[in-house]
């Protein structure tokens, strides 16, 4: 692959996530925090393959799986935080 | 070569989903607005992303499809996690949205308390039934 556009694209990915951040930043509510938080999530695991791909290290896919995982399990606990209380 | 210009092509349009979910949720108005734009334009970015890098490293196919076929399964059960979350802890919805499907007509909600009592009588006669040989 070409090292120029796989830059090019881990920057509009990353261009993604500072405006995700933003709304986690300022959103009004708890919710639009988590919402920010949860799309940020997804676009940094599939920022962590493109990272694989540019490094050539086969491990990131490894490293994405299990972020992938966590995250599903932190914002079901946080949803279900929100709607019942712990 | 063929295989990195595909690959190239997926993950081009993957990154420019990418950005366009971050704009959907920086700029639309209300919670639920911002998860539907969020979780949609997110999941098939990243989708296209994961399956572009394994078509252009063809040894890296089947964890990439691993990773992509989890995503595309678990984000819209965490998003729907989410907007009943975000609705039942009271969220307002936008002011200029249409139609509140909670707030529904009353025929509706009577139709559906009617459904909701008939296999309450079903089991009670059951019961009854069952009490009377012992």
């Amino acid at each position: 692959m070409n090292p120029a556009l796989l830059i090019v694209l881990f920057g509009i990915g990353v261009g993604g996530m500072i405006l995700c951040l933003l709304r986690a930043a300022r959103g009004p509510t708890t919710s639009d925090r988590i919402v920010g938080v949860d799309a940020m999530v997804t676009i940094t695991t599939a920022l962590l393959v493109l990272l694989g791909l540019m490094l050539k290290r086969r491990i990131y896919l490894d490293v994405s799986l299990v972020y992938a995982v966590l995250a599903f399990v932190g914002v079901l606990v946080i949803a279900r935080y929100l709607e019942r209380g712990l | 070569m063929t295989a990195a210009i595909v690959g190239g092509i997926l993950m081009s349009i993957g990154a420019v989903f990418l950005l366009l979910g971050g704009l959907g949720i920086f700029r639309f108005p209300d919670v639920y607005n911002r998860l539907q734009a969020g979780t949609k334009c997110t999941t098939l970015g990243a989708v296209f992303t994961i399956v572009g890098v394994g078509v252009a490293e063809p040894a890296w196919i089947f964890k990439a499809v691993l990773v992509a076929v989890f995503i595309l399964l678990t984000n819209p059960i965490s998003a729907h996690a989410l907007a009943r979350a975000s609705r039942k802890s009271g969220v307002a919805l936008w002011e200029k949205s249409l139609v509140d499907v909670q707030q529904a007509p009353e025929g509706a909600e009577e139709a559906g308390a009617e459904a909701a009592d008939e296999p309450v009588e079903e089991t009670a006669e059951e019961t009854g039934g069952a009490e009377e040989p012992s």
